[in-house]
């Protein structure tokens, strides 16, 4: 993919904006990596440097932050329901025009949210309503009789074994009537190269389609990249409607965060994906503005002023969605993922002053759930480092460590963290979202024969049930369990296929893949919940005498289980390994099927909080957890059952192998201050050195909050006093006082590690 | 006082419980009561209650804390009345819970931590205690031991030389009132605590602040007194000393045990109470947290 193109006729202006970085391969092709490593600088530093807000950054948020209250009310503070989004739906908008330094908005006014019907009309219409927003007649009429969506094309060609294992909710939370999201454009590329060239660039690779002989992938490739073309031309228009000509490469910090920014801020417009994650910016635009200071063309305060503003935006990025999806993922997130730190692959750290600067916003603006401040953590990180990120958990809970020793080795050092614990490589990788399967009630299935144990219908295909009133046989139920989990994989990959051959037909995220090489490797993603409570149930079976009870259907509802068992979270190898042979497993029956567009199969040990929606679907379990009662978040241990410390729980979770789950596994930890040492110094130590430890055993993720138990059930009462009060969930964070009460409990009953 | 094999009890039953996860236990059926006890005898089988990774409560970074089961004292506000009895406690090999420490190396250097034996009363085991420091020590791991130092004769030079830290619990600053907290004389302690700093073995002072109980300011002063009297036999072996504010978290172990809990009603103390003992610690020119 060349741009020579594009050089030819920008010469002079990109020679300009490029003066002063060194030359290299990038320039002759896109290649951000290439770019980064021959111009960033490595800071190895302490956080002496930074600077604080200044007058004009309070002043923005303290706009915006009035506006929050009556938005946490209402569930939304406005909505055009008339116009369904674009890129240049709407005019432009501003918080405050004078005072912005990166501007623009989703539509013509902070925190009004816009409509996007391509996902599904019904999600539209049921939000719509329930903020009390007209529905506009015309537009129903377009996305229900002229304009087929999304939703309606998944529906279309779902089996219906997909529609019975959805709606008894052995598979959930499915992206069939919402944005798949989860796939990061390289936003990097507007800033470094100017829309003229990435269209011409595309424009080459479109050539390339072209004279390739009619077949179906090529027909869809080459349309799709005329749509690739359109959305980068309306990517400039929408600039333009600011009064900025992205045509070319940006020439200053201010103009690189800007035009970057623009990228972004075209997806968001466009896409209500799940999950809509920025990638890995910080040290790309360091260089930017290590140039400008070099220059004396910025000062500290002033860079500093300029991430704040633009962290300012990613913070206030809102979709228009039900109170039911909002229910099923906590509160209102976005995954405006950015990933921050990590080694790269000569051994020099990607740590810059820029990474210390978007960790310095949780101080500057106060803490808050977005952007999802992600640090990819080696133990080779410099000290420095290492110390702030600590000091910043310490101090705002709002930050989630992913482990760059396994995400390095696998997917390079440009790679970024999508949603929570997705790793990819930006800009030549993207992902299929497959949200997950219960494999606890997969469990409870292959006890019953296939019946569901709440319902009583014959959900998957139909063998003789487990006698009643005598013990369960380990080897027994861990063969029915195979063979549930063989349909089951067979079933959710056909889901998945539905929907995502669906999705690009109808969805198709045209802004986001244009910032992305031609050949992109993409991975289905699929995903498991309920991983523990099926480790600790075939424990107790292995290890106690665990006798199924039948009620008057004949269906085995309940458990008595009699004598100790090891359970998962303590470092005890006998039933981790159950946990380890599980994963496997079910990887391994996912991999025998034909995936979507030669997709690549992963999966992730993620719950994202529908632990607490997952675990309602099911009924009472062997290991003694009772129907309805939330399953543990993501990889953790049961609720109380990690009686080994927290780094005892860590190190179980740990033994999962991430070759067999390479979309994610994820781990939070909950900590009282007090619990990591006397002193600052002793608290900064200890969690840096947990850090450590966790990485170098192996593990993939931590989400750290360190909280006091009274804060957050101060904040249950007095929700008020705590508007930004953050914790970590299932690798993301949220505002803890927009959960529901449920939630909120839920995360209160979770073990607070006293000590870790 | 002699050294502990008299003491020694033997653990007779496997726990019902979470303690020792992932440790290997000795099957009682398998091995005959007065074997056990020869093996105790040797240092090769000790009574476990339950181990626990923990950062910053038990001595520096993220420790291996052991807890041992069987103690002398009965200390009104005990938070291990589980640990009391050393029959109560699970038979462990001294191998196998070094297999244990040997497994967490890696962690303890991340985390600049190590293992810490506590209890119950670790030096009523003194043949396991040292087996297992000595073990520790040559897998290169720092250790830490965690005692009232009552029983502080049954550890022998050896053992001291093969600890790193000593946490010392002084529970009162007079004979009557340690009495009073735990049954037993105080004497031992303070010979203890000389004898650490007279061998160079570094201390970290603590003391259990119960109101009521321990508050009382004549008591906390000899308290300080004891901790800087140790400190002037060897400056520097102090490194700390750490003013435990008395909890509640054990009044559910207590109920559970049914054995009758003295200090049912007693409140914590406030946070400035706690910090004024403190500074009676700090007069002495002790680091005190």
């Amino acid at each position: 993919m060349t741009i020579d193109t594009a050089r030819t006729t920008t010469a002079g202006d990109t020679t300009a904006a490029w003066q002063g970085f060194t030359p290299g391969p990038w320039c002759d092709e896109i290649d951000l990596r290439d770019f980064i490593q021959r111009n960033y600088t490595p800071y190895t530093g302490d956080d002496s440097f930074l600077a604080g807000p200044t007058e004009r950054t309070t002043g923005v948020w303290a706009k915006l932050s009035a506006m929050f209250p009556a938005e946490r009310e209402r569930g939304v503070y406005d909505v055009d329901p008339h116009t369904p989004a674009g890129i240049t739906a709407h005019g432009p908008g501003y918080i405050d025009e004078d005072a912005e330094l990166v501007v623009g908005l989703q539509t013509d006014a902070p925190l009004k949210r816009a409509i996007m019907p391509n996902g599904g009309w019904r999600m539209v219409e049921g939000a719509l309503k329930t903020y009390g927003y007209p529905v506009d007649e015309n537009l129903r009429k377009v996305f229900t009789e002229y304009r087929k969506t999304h939703n309606q094309g998944v529906f279309d060609v779902y089996p219906p074994a997909v529609r019975a294992a959805r709606s008894s909710h052995i598979i959930t939370g499915l992206p069939d009537a919402y944005g798949r999201g989860r796939i990061i454009g390289d936003y990097r590329r507007v800033a470094l190269y100017g829309v003229d060239a990435l269209v011409a660039a595309k424009k080459v690779d479109k050539l390339g389609l072209d004279v390739q002989p009619f077949g179906e992938s090529v027909a869809r490739e080459r349309e799709e990249h005329a749509e690739q073309i359109r959305a980068l031309g309306e990517l400039k228009e929408m600039a333009a409607s600011y009064g900025y000509d992205i045509s070319g490469p940006a020439t200053t910090a201010r103009e690189a965060v800007q035009w970057l920014y623009f990228g972004y801020l075209a997806a968001v417009k466009e896409q209500n994906g799940a999950a809509m994650s920025l990638g890995r910016t910080s040290t790309f635009l360091d260089v930017f503005i290590e140039r400008d200071l070099a220059a004396g063309r910025l000062t500290e305060p002033e860079a500093q002023e300029i991430v704040d503003d633009f962290v300012i935006k990613l913070r206030i990025v809102r979709f228009l969605r039900t109170p039911e999806y909002d229910a099923l993922f906590s509160g209102d997130p976005t995954w405006v993922t950015e990933t921050i730190g990590g080694m790269g692959e000569d051994g020099r750290p990607l740590v810059t002053k820029n990474s210390f600067r978007f960790l310095q916003t949780l101080y500057n603006l106060g803490p808050a759930p977005e952007p999802n401040m992600t640090v990819f953590w080696s133990p080779r990180l410099p000290r420095g480092f290492k110390d702030f990120c600590a000091k910043v958990s310490i101090d705002t809970s709002a930050v989630q460590y992913e482990s760059d020793e396994q995400i390095r080795p696998a997917w390079g050092d440009d790679a970024a963290i999508a949603c929570c614990v997705s790793p990819m490589a930006v800009g030549k990788q993207m992902q299929f979202f497959g949200a997950r399967v219960n494999l606890a009630k997969a469990l409870l299935y292959a006890i019953n024969g296939g019946k569901d144990e709440v319902t009583g219908k014959q959900v998957s295909p139909a063998f003789p049930a487990v006698a009643p009133g005598l013990p369960l046989d380990y080897d027994d139920v861990r063969a029915r369990f195979d063979r549930t989990m063989d349909w089951l994989a067979e079933t959710y990959v056909e889901a998945l296929n539905c929907i995502h051959w669906s999705h690009d037909k109808y969805a198709y995220e045209r802004l986001e893949m244009a910032l992305h090489d031609r050949d992109v490797l993409r991975t289905m993603a699929c995903g498991i919940a309920g991983l523990s409570v099926a480790a600790d149930s075939l424990s107790a079976i292995r290890y106690a005498t665990v006798i199924p009870v039948a009620d008057e259907r004949g269906i085995v509802v309940d458990y008595e289980t009699d004598g100790d068992w090891p359970a998962y979270g303590n470092d005890d190898d006998r039933v981790d390994a159950i946990a380890v042979e599980l994963v496997e497993s079910f990887m391994a029956k996912i991999r025998s099927h034909k995936m979507y567009r030669d997709a690549v199969p992963t999966q992730s040990v993620l719950t994202i909080t529908s632990n607490v929606v997952y675990g309602k679907a099911t009924g009472n379990t062997p290991d003694g957890r009772r129907a309805g009662e939330p399953f543990s978040p993501g990889a953790n241990p049961m609720n109380g059952r990690d009686t080994h410390g927290m780094l005892a729980s860590a190190l179980s979770v740990a033994k999962l192998p991430y070759d067999q789950a390479q979309d994610g596994i994820s781990l939070t930890n909950t900590v009282v201050p007090s619990g990591l040492g006397r002193t600052r110094e002793e608290q900064v130590a200890n969690l840096a050195g947990l850090l450590d430890a966790s990485v170098g055993s192996g593990g993939y993720h931590m989400n750290v909050n360190v909280l006091v138990r009274e804060t957050l059930e101060d904040a249950m009462e007095h929700p008020e006093k705590y508007p930004q009060l953050t914790i970590r969930v299932s690798g993301y964070a949220v505002n803890f006082v927009r959960l529901t009460r449920e939630q909120q409990l839920d995360v209160l009953s979770r073990t607070f590690h006293g000590g870790l | 006082m002699t050294a502990g094999p008299a003491l020694l009890d033997a653990p007779s039953r496997r726990r019902a419980g979470a303690g020792l996860r992932g440790i290997e236990t000795l099957d009682p059926t398998d091995v005959g009561r007065s074997e056990r006890l020869a093996l105790m005898r040797s240092g090769e089988l000790g009574s476990v209650h339950s181990w626990e990774l923990v950062t910053a409560v038990d001595g520096p970074g993220t420790r291996l804390t052991v807890f041992l089961s069987g103690c002398p004292l009965r200390c009104l506000y005990c938070h291990n009345p589980d640990t009391l009895a050393m029959k109560d406690g699970e038979p462990v090999l001294a191998e196998d819970l070094l297999a244990r420490v040997a497994r967490y190396r890696g962690i303890f250097d991340a985390t600049g931590g190590g293992l810490t034996l506590s209890g119950g009363e670790v030096l009523m085991q003194p043949a396991f205690a040292a087996r297992v420091l000595r073990g520790a020590k040559e897998l290169g791991v720092h250790t830490t031991l965690d005692t009232s130092g009552f029983l502080g004769a049954n550890a022998t030079d050896a053992m001291l030389d093969d600890t790193g830290l000593v946490l010392l619990d002084i529970k009162a600053g007079d004979e009557e009132t340690y009495r009073r907290v735990t049954g037993r004389s105080l004497a031992p302690t303070l010979r203890f605590g000389r004898r650490l700093a007279e061998r160079g073995v570094k201390v970290w002072v603590r003391f259990v602040l119960v109101p009521g109980l321990t508050d009382d300011s004549a008591n906390v002063a000899a308290v300080a007194r004891h901790a800087a009297d140790i400190e002037a036999v060897r400056p520097g072996t102090v490194e700390r000393v750490e003013v435990l504010p008395f909890h509640q978290m054990a009044r559910d172990k207590w109920a559970g045990l049914g054995r009758a809990y003295e200090l049912d009603d007693t409140e914590p103390p406030s946070a400035e109470a706690t910090e004024v003992v403190r500074d009676v610690f700090r007069a002495h020119g002790l680091t005190t947290y």
